[in-house]
Parts: structure tokens; C-alpha cells; sequence
């Protein structure tokens, strides 16, 4: 039985209600009960890795490979898995709480909206709840366009908000044209740091909002030009179009501060948060908003429903979160941690300049490049044998994402960075030889 | 009751629990976010340089001194212990006064012994948990920060409850000075609602590299029990012996001074004063002078009774002036009364003015001889005090050497007061706030606690052979100014100047070069070029700097 082997000894009722007879079973059946495609691509990938135990930034393989976690499912995990203080708050609210009841005020839903507007940048005073990624930034659409009256949406190509009905249309065709999902009419893609671009998108005045990841995730983490995201707003507020700052993966102190957009003197109409807001204990996401742009709240505050969304377990988690988050020593501590990294990933690009070609950094928001087109799962596959879970950027595969924890240690930093030069330099060599990726 | 009144009561019952569930009393879990926010700022200002250090220590000294009066007040009034006059004079003494004392001194440079074949390198304790206490609040956390700053450790400071607002600014002045002169950001923090469990959690955490606990018996006998390296130190209970040979018009100055010295708040004050009987009638005309009024013996039982109900000393009366005890006894003395003197035949257990007390009461016991004087000597530090300060007046050396010889302490104030003598402002020891009471005392550091004790060295110990040549270390050190503050603000990477070259970068591209020279070539020949360029501006600073 694979979870005996590797001793999860938390919970008994783990072991009765999920068991294997090896990997290898487990393994096929993923294939036949959930995802053959998924499944198969990681094996194929050279990771075959099935998570089972978990703590602070460690995961465990099914068979006990330990693995430092700095993919964090985008910063879901930010404050480490499992955060003992976060777990220890949602065990408390268990005891009297669970999701709670959509349609009523909550306390705990109360509170943690209090907790978000108290903390966010100027201006945004309302909390919208949502229980993932891609309903929040929905929320934020649908209320941009019912503030605005307008239906036109631009994002910048290459982006990723998420995958439900609206986020996805604002993203890579890979994820909407196979749903049949795109919608050309409404949603208009412009290059990245393109202010030229993007006035040419807004010019026609029928733009209800601007969306724009403040680091975009999934393309690499490419870092917006100076002076680019204070023009974006300079635009929309021209245009009379909303801008809506998607902090999922870029906030909650993962720049060294709270929200990343902060830092580029935007404040704006719309702010959403996902992954790491509850801790990776219990799904929740929120959007924020100013009192214009949360205008339907008011006016029919019926009009969007989610039955989970705001779940009060997740509410309590976030709070927490945010609390630890905004704690005045866990911003020094990011700021030490991003100075670590500066240094040691520029001393490693300094062995392989010709390799390792660049290094896009905000803090902990980190993109490795590499001088070829795959080069990222090179560099991921050599860092998984090396106990390191690291993860190529989906639409652009010669990035690695490279998303160190918040709370990460000075010895796990050094750890760390000595198994990525590693990685890095067999990677190099793996390409040398021809291999494929 | 009406039907607002039932939601308003349900809505207020719920809130509670919600608050129950999120607040953690103890305030742990943020001390402990304090101690890995000083692991990272230690790790940083272990590499700092002497210039460096000396910059941050002379101004965060200058910070303590500039507001040693301001504390001093402030100390009082939230304390009620001691005297604002001699706070002050304490506050400058563990500031500027420190800082002074150890200019010379360096604690960072590696030292060089050629003829053992040993070079040594300094490495810092790292995060030291200072407790300290309320007796002398503001002066002990100058002091302990002071001695971190200067051996390049770091502090986390949990101050006594009852002196914890003017700690916890006093501890913040001297930080933000430190970091304005370049200190690592976090390089002092302070716990601004101390508890036991929370005091508890930050001793035995991993991450403190060492306690300096300076407090009552039970917090140093817990900072020994932590499993952490500890610094703790005894109480006090200092016997001071007159013998016939001294200079009775001097010493009786000087035991007065000492004794009320911020009313006695220092451990190093004398509490049983033991005169040799030939000298007890001229000693006592001039301790009257000085300020001191003997009491008799109805009185003294008051003073008794009041000091030590059931038979335990009474922290009311800790720093108080003498008149205001007496007034609260039902006494009436001059209004100049400074010490009162309370006579008692043997030192023994029951005996409860042989005690420690840290008010102006001083005890008085007569006795035949100097010899009957060091076995009632002996007697007092049976009680408590062991390993702590002693003094002694006396023209007689033997007499001298005999008590020191004798009575179970580590320092012996000689014709001084003890309060400033035995920690060191008015003698040549280390001016210390924190005194060790050695094995004696049931702790690790038998001196007045001074910057090595927090300093570690890596010795590099040659072969003894001189066939094998010892390294010429000339100049050589591992440390480095910082180029801005630590840690750097998080500026995005497309947006950061250029940074500056070292030697060590260019080391790296060169290495780069010539792994680059045997499978990827790219660029080999632009990237020499480029660090030709980086050697070249680097080489032209160095001329012009």
C-alpha cells in the first residue's frame, strides 16, 4: 500500500479511505478514472510525481522523494504547506463553522472583507467573494462592464486569467478555441508593454476594462517597462475604461509588497486575488473594488451568486493568511530572501551566461530564461531528479517559473540555489548532447 | 426583551468566538516571525566590517545618550523604582559611556598569532534573546544591545512587564539609529506584550543562538533549562565589611552614596553593612552624616515587618526613597535621611533585613573581628548572593585578601561603593549591567558580562611543524561594507542601475569565459570584451578612490 510506505501516519481515515497497491497502479488508474493526458504528460516529462505527504516548502513523492516546493501552484502555497498557524485557525473554525450560507451576512466573510480593504491600495472599498481563481476575475468583469455599460474587454496576448466563461476568453487561444470559448468581438488581446498598442485598443471608448496580470504568470513572469502599467491606467482612466490589477499570482507580499501593483504607483478600479489568499487550506478568492466599479452591489446585490464562494472555512483561512502576510517582520523577510536570490542566481548565470540567459526578478516573482526553446523543461526535469519542484511557464517553455516560498529560511535558500546551479549546469549539458525535452 | 435586543446580544456572542479563534494570547507566533526575521538579519551582519560596526555602535549609542534623560523619567513614572538623576547618569554610562570604553577594543578583525601558527576569525553568537529587567530597564537594554551591535549579533529583546513601554521605545530608538548607520534591517526588535509562555517559546526556540537573561531566579534558572546556550546571572546580596583600619569618614561617603544610588535598584547594592567593633561607634557618627539614620529597635522591627510581611520582601518597596519608607512605617526622620540603618545581631536564615533588599535599607551587624566579619560575611551570601559582589573597607591588605579568599563571590568592590564599583563604573572591571555569578551562582559567565562573551572564534590552527609554512594573512578580510541597506528594497531587475563590479564578479564572468570556451561559444569574445571593460572601470575607481 503506497501510503504505508511512506508512513502517513496524520489521519487513519486517509489510509482507509485511499489506497493503492503501488504507484504503478495509482498511476494507471489516473489515467483511466481522471486525466490520461495530464497524467501521462508529467511521466513523459520525467516527473512522475504523485504528492503525497506535505510540510512547510517539502512535498514527498509517494515513494519519499523529498522535493523543495518553488512552483507553490502559483504562490497557492506562499506561506508553506500546511502553515501550522493557518492550519490551526481553520481547525478552530471547524469546530463551530463550515461554508456557511451564501445569502446572508457572514461574520467571518465580514471580517476578512474589512481585513482586504484595511490593507489594499487606496480607493478600493468593497469585497466580492468567489471561490477560485477564474469566477473572481469573472466577478471583476461582470462588474466593470455593468459600471461602465460597456462589453469590450483588452488584455495583452499571452495572458492567463483563469478558465471559466469570461477569464478565459481574455487568455491564450490554447485554452479557448478548443472549448469553442473564444469570443474575438468583445475580447481584444495587444502585445505586451505596448502603450501604443494598448491606446489603439481603448481609442473606440467601448472598453468596459483593461485586465492585466501585474507580472503575467504563465508567460514567463516577462516584467512590465517602466512606467508601462502607470501608462496602462493614464489610458483606461482617458478612455473611460476600468483597470483591473489580477494579483493572483503576484500579490500577497510576493514583490515585498502586498500587492505588486503598489509598487507601480497604480491604484486600481478593480484588485483580484486567488491562490495564496487562503493559505492553500480552503479555496476562496476575492476581488476588490472601488465603490464605482462595485456599483451592482447596491443595486441588485443578488445579481451574482456562488454557493461556495466566500465559504467561511476559506474566509478564516484567508484571514489568517493575511495576517502572517502582513506582518512587518515577513516583509523584511522577503526582502532578505529576494537579495539572497539576486545574488546567487546572478553568481550561477555568471557560469553559464551562454545558457542561463536571463533572470526576470521582482522579489520572489522570478523568471529563469534559457537559451533554448524548451529550455525551461530541461532545466525542471534536471531540478526534480535534484529534489527541486520548479515548473516551466506554459506559453513560454523557455521560462522557468521560479517561485521561492515567503517564509523560506536562510539555510533552505542556500539549499536551494546550490541544487538549482546544479540543475542548471546538467540541464546545459542535456542540450549540448541533443537531447529532447 | 424586544427583538433587537435578542440579535444584538446573539450577533455579540458570535463575535467573540470568531475573536477567540483568531487571537492568539500568547502573541507567539509573531515572536517567533521576530526570530527568523533576526536569523536573517545575523546572517547578514556577520559579514559587516569594523568601520561598519563602529559607525552603527557610535550612533546608536549617541541615539540612547541623546534621550537618557527622557528615559530616565519615563522609567521612573511607569516603574515607580529609583531615582530620575541616577538613570540618566546610567543611561549614559550603558550608551556613550559603553561605547567609549570599548573603542578601542575589535571584535570583528581576524587576529594573526604567527608564533602559534593560529589565525583567528571572529564569528558572532547571532540572535540574542536579552531579557531584562525592570530595576534598571533602559540602562540594561542600551546595554545589551550595544554589546550585540559591537561583536555584529543581533537582538530580540523581551523586557520585564512592568518597564515594557519604555523598552520597547528605548530598544526601537536604538535600532532605527542602527539601521540608519547601515545595521541590517531587524537588527533589534523587542516583544511589546511579554508573557511566560511567549518568553518560554523564544528560549527554547532553535533560533536563539543565546539568552542574556538578567531578572529574578526563576526566568534565569529558565533560561538554563531551555536547552538554549544561556548567559543568566544570581541575585545579589552584598556584605560590605568596615574593619578597624579604614578610613571611616570615606567609607561611611561612599556606602551612603552607593546605598541610595537610584535607591538601591542596582544588584550590586550593599545590603548588609558588618563593621568591626572597634570602629563601630566612629563609623556610625559618620554614616550619620553622610545621610543615614540609624534606627532603633521598635523602629527597625516596623521597618521589618513592613519590608518583608510573611517574611518575604514586599517589590513595593523596591527603589523607593528612604523617607518614604519610613513614612509608610510611621516613622518620622530627617528629611535628609538617605539610608536607613537597621541593626541586627546574626546573620541567619530567619533573620529577614540579612535578606536582598533593593531599597535603602541597610542592614547592620557588629562584630569582634574582621575574622568574625568574613564568617558573617559568608553568612549573608548563604542566604542568597553567591557568586555575586562583595565589598570590603580596609587599609589592611591580609584583611583584604583574606575575605576575598573567603566569601563565596567573583568580585570584591575595595574601598568603593559597591552599587557603581562591582559593576564597574567606578572600578577598572567591565562596566556591566549584567553580573556573572559564576559556578558559585549557578551560571556560565563568573565576569561582569563585556562583548566577548558574545563573540565565537574560528581558529585556523596550522601544523606545529614549521617545515609547513604558516600563510602570510596580512590584510586579509573575509568581511565587506554592505553597498545600501540590507536588505535591498526589491526593485524589479528591469529596473535596477548597474550594479556594482567586485572582484568576485569578475572572477565569476572569467570562469564563465572559459566554461563557456568548451560548449557554448556564443558570445565568448563580446563577454571578454565586457569584462575587460568591468576590470578597466573598476581599476579607474580604485585610482581615483
Amino acid at each position: 500500500m503506497v501510503a504505508a510506505a511512506v508512513k502517513v501516519t496524520e489521519v487513519a481515515v486517509t489510509e482507509e479511505l485511499i489506497s493503492f497497491a503501488s504507484k504503478q497502479d495509482m498511476l494507471a488508474k489516473s489515467k483511466q478514472f481522471w486525466n490520461p493526458d495530464k497524467t501521462q504528460f508529467w511521466i513523459d516529462s520525467g516527473v512522475p510525481l504523485v504528492i503525497d505527504r506535505r510540510e512547510g516548502y517539502f512535498i514527498y513523492d509517494v515513494e519519499g522523494k523529498r522535493l523543495i516546493d518553488v512552483h507553490l501552484n502559483g504562490g497557492t502555497y506562499n506561506l508553506g504547506h500546511r502553515n501550522p498557524e493557518v492550519a490551526a485557525a481553520v481547525t478552530a473554525a471547524m469546530q463551530r463553522f463550515d461554508i456557511g450560507n451564501h445569502h446572508f451576512p457572514s461574520l467571518a466573510r465580514t471580517a476578512l472583507a474589512e481585513a482586504l480593504v484595511s490593507t489594499a491600495t487606496p480607493g478600493l472599498t468593497k469585497v466580492m467573494y468567489g471561490s477560485g481563481g477564474g469566477e473572481a476575475i469573472d466577478i471583476a468583469l461582470k462588474s466593470a462592464r455593468h459600471a461602465t455599460s460597456k462589453r469590450g474587454i483588452v488584455s495583452v496576448a499571452k495572458a492567463y486569467h483563469g478558465h471559466t466563461g469570461l477569464a478565459v476568453a481574455t487568455g491564450d487561444e490554447r485554452f479557448a478555441t478548443l472549448f469553442l470559448a473564444d469570443r474575438p468581438d468583445e475580447f481584444t488581446h495587444v502585445p505586451f508593454n505596448d502603450l501604443a498598442a494598448m491606446e489603439a485598443a481603448l481609442r473606440g471608448r467601448d472598453v468596459a476594462a483593461v485586465i492585466m496580470e501585474t507580472i503575467p504568470a504563465t508567460y514567463g513572469f516577462p516584467l512590465p517597462a517602466p512606467g508601462y502599467l502607470a501608462g496602462v491606467k493614464r489610458l483606461c482612466e482617458r478612455y473611460g475604461a476600468l483597470y483591473i490589477a489580477d494579483e493572483v499570482q503576484t500579490g500577497l507580499m510576493r514583490t515585498g509588497e502586498l500587492w505588486a501593483i503598489s509598487k507601480h504607483g497604480v491604484n486600481p478600479d478593480i484588485l483580484v486575488s486567488g491562490k495564496g489568499i487562503s493559505g492553500g487550506m480552503y479555496p476562496v478568492s476575492v476581488v476588490l473594488a472601488t465603490e464605482a466599479a462595485a456599483g451592482w452591489l447596491t443595486e441588485d446585490g443578488f445579481a451574482h451568486m456562488s454557493t461556495f464562494g466566500g465559504a467561511e472555512l476559506g474566509c478564516v483561512a484567508a484571514l489568517k493568511t493575511l495576517e502572517i502576510t502582513c506582518r512587518p517582520e515577513v516583509r523584511s523577510m522577503v526582502h532578505y530572501i529576494a537579495g539572497v536570490f539576486t545574488d546567487g542566481l546572478a553568481q550561477i548565470q555568471a557560469q553559464y551566461p551562454d545558457w542561463f540567459t536571463g533572470i526576470r526578478q521582482d522579489g520572489l516573482v522570478m523568471g529563469l530564461e534559457f537559451g533554448h526553446p524548451q529550455g525551461a523543461k530541461f532545466v525542471m526535469k534536471r531540478l526534480y531528479e535534484n529534489g527541486v519542484w520548479a515548473i516551466f511557464s506554459t506559453l513560454d517553455p523557455r521560462v522557468l517559473q521560479y517561485k521561492p516560498g515567503i517564509l523560506l529560511t536562510p539555510a533552505l535558500c542556500e539549499e536551494l540555489l546550490e541544487r538549482t546551479e546544479v540543475a542548471i549546469g546538467k540541464a546545459r549539458d542535456d542540450v549540448a548532447k541533443g537531447a529532447h525535452p | 426583551m424586544s427583538e433587537a435586543n435578542i440579535r444584538g446580544d446573539a450577533a455579540t456572542e458570535a463575535q467573540l468566538s470568531v475573536s477567540e479563534l483568531l487571537v492568539d494570547p500568547a502573541g507567539v507566533p509573531r515572536a517567533r516571525a521576530m526570530l527568523q526575521r533576526a536569523e536573517w538579519a545575523a546572517r547578514a551582519f556577520a559579514r559587516y566590517g569594523k568601520a561598519e560596526v563602529d559607525a552603527i555602535v557610535r550612533a546608536a549609542a549617541a541615539a540612547g545618550a541623546a534621550r537618557a534623560l527622557e528615559y530616565a523619567e519615563w522609567a521612573v513614572r511607569e516603574t515607580g523604582f529609583g531615582v530620575v538623576e541616577h538613570k540618566a547618569l546610567k543611561n549614559v554610562a550603558c550608551s556613550t559611556g559603553i561605547a567609549d570604553y570599548y573603542a578601542g577594543h575589535d571584535y570583528v578583525t581576524p587576529r594573526i598569532d604567527r608564533e602559534a601558527r593560529i589565525v583567528e576569525v571572529p564569528r558572532p553568537a547571532g540572535v540574542v534573546l536579552a531579557l531584562t529587567p525592570s530595576t534598571n530597564p533602559v540602562a540594561a537594554v542600551f546595554f545589551k544591545c550595544l554589546l550585540a551591535l559591537m561583536t555584529r549579533s543581533v537582538v530580540v529583546l523581551s523586557p520585564h512587564p512592568l518597564a515594557k513601554e519604555v523598552c520597547a521605545d528605548a530598544a526601537r530608538a536604538l535600532g532605527a539609529a542602527a539601521v540608519a548607520a547601515g545595521a541590517p534591517d531587524g537588527v533589534i526588535q523587542v516583544v511589546d506584550e511579554p508573557s511566560v509562555p511567549l518568553i518560554d517559546a523564544l528560549m527554547s526556540d532553535e533560533r536563539t543562538s543565546v539568552i542574556v537573561a538578567t531578572g529574578g531566579v526563576p526566568v534565569v534558572r529558565a533560561a538554563y533549562s531551555s536547552g538554549t546556550p544561556a548567559i543568566g546571572v544570581g541575585p545579589g546580596n552584598v556584605p560590605v565589611l568596615v574593619d578597624a583600619t579604614a578610613d571611616l569618614a570615606k567609607a561611611a561617603r561612599r556606602i551612603v552614596d552607593s546605598k541610595s544610588f537610584d535607591n538601591s535598584v542596582l544588584c550590586t547594592n550593599e545590603s548588609v553593612l558588618i563593621v568591626e567593633q572597634p570602629a563601630a561607634t566612629g563609623l556610625l557618627r559618620q554614616l550619620r552624616q553622610a545621610g543615614a539614620y540609624l534606627l532603633e529597635p521598635a523602629e527597625r522591627d516596623k521597618i521589618s515587618g513592613l519590608l518583608f510581611p510573611g517574611g518575604r520582601f514586599d517589590i513595593r518597596f523596591v527603589g523607593k526613597d528612604a523617607s518614604w519608607i519610613a513614612a509608610e512605617a510611621g516613622l518620622r526622620v530627617p528629611k535628609s535621611t538617605r539610608v536607613l540603618l537597621a541593626p541586627f545581631d546574626l546573620v541567619v536564615p530567619e533573620e529577614a533585613l540579612a535578606h536582598e533588599k533593593l531599597c535603602p535599607v541597610l542592614g547592620l551587624v557588629r562584630v569582634p573581628s574582621a575574622r568574625r566579619g568574613i564568617d558573617a560575611a559568608r553568612a549573608v551570601l548563604r542566604l542568597s548572593g553567591r557568586g555575586h559582589s562583595a565589598a570590603i573597607h580596609s587599609a589592611d591588605p591580609q584583611v583584604i585578601m583574606e575575605y576575598g579568599a573567603a566569601v563565596e563571590v567573583l568580585r570584591v568592590a575595595v574601598n568603593v561603593g559597591s552599587s557603581l564599583g562591582s559593576a564597574g563604573h567606578q572600578t577598572n572591571l567591565a562596566p556591566t549591567m549584567t553580573i556573572g555569578t559564576g559556578f558559585f551562582g549557578r551560571s556560565s559567565v563568573a565576569e561582569n558580562l563585556h562583548p566577548s562573551h558574545l563573540v565565537q572564534w574560528t581558529r585556523l590552527a596550522y601544523n606545529r611543524d614549521p617545515a609547513e609554512p604558516f600563510g602570510d594573512f596580512t590584510g586579509l578580510v573575509p568581511w565587506q561594507a554592505p553597498a545600501g541597506p540590507i536588505p535591498p528594497y526589491p526593485v524589479a531587475s528591469n529596473q535596477r542601475d548597474a550594479r556594482p563590479v567586485t572582484a568576485g564578479a569578475i572572477a565569476q564572468a572569467e570562469n564563465a569565459v572559459r566554461s563557456g570556451s568548451n560548449g557554448f561559444k556564443p558570445d565568448a569574445a563580446a563577454l571578454r570584451e565586457e569584462i575587460r571593460r568591468m576590470i578597466l572601470e573598476e581599476l579607474s575607481q580604485l585610482a581615483g578612490g
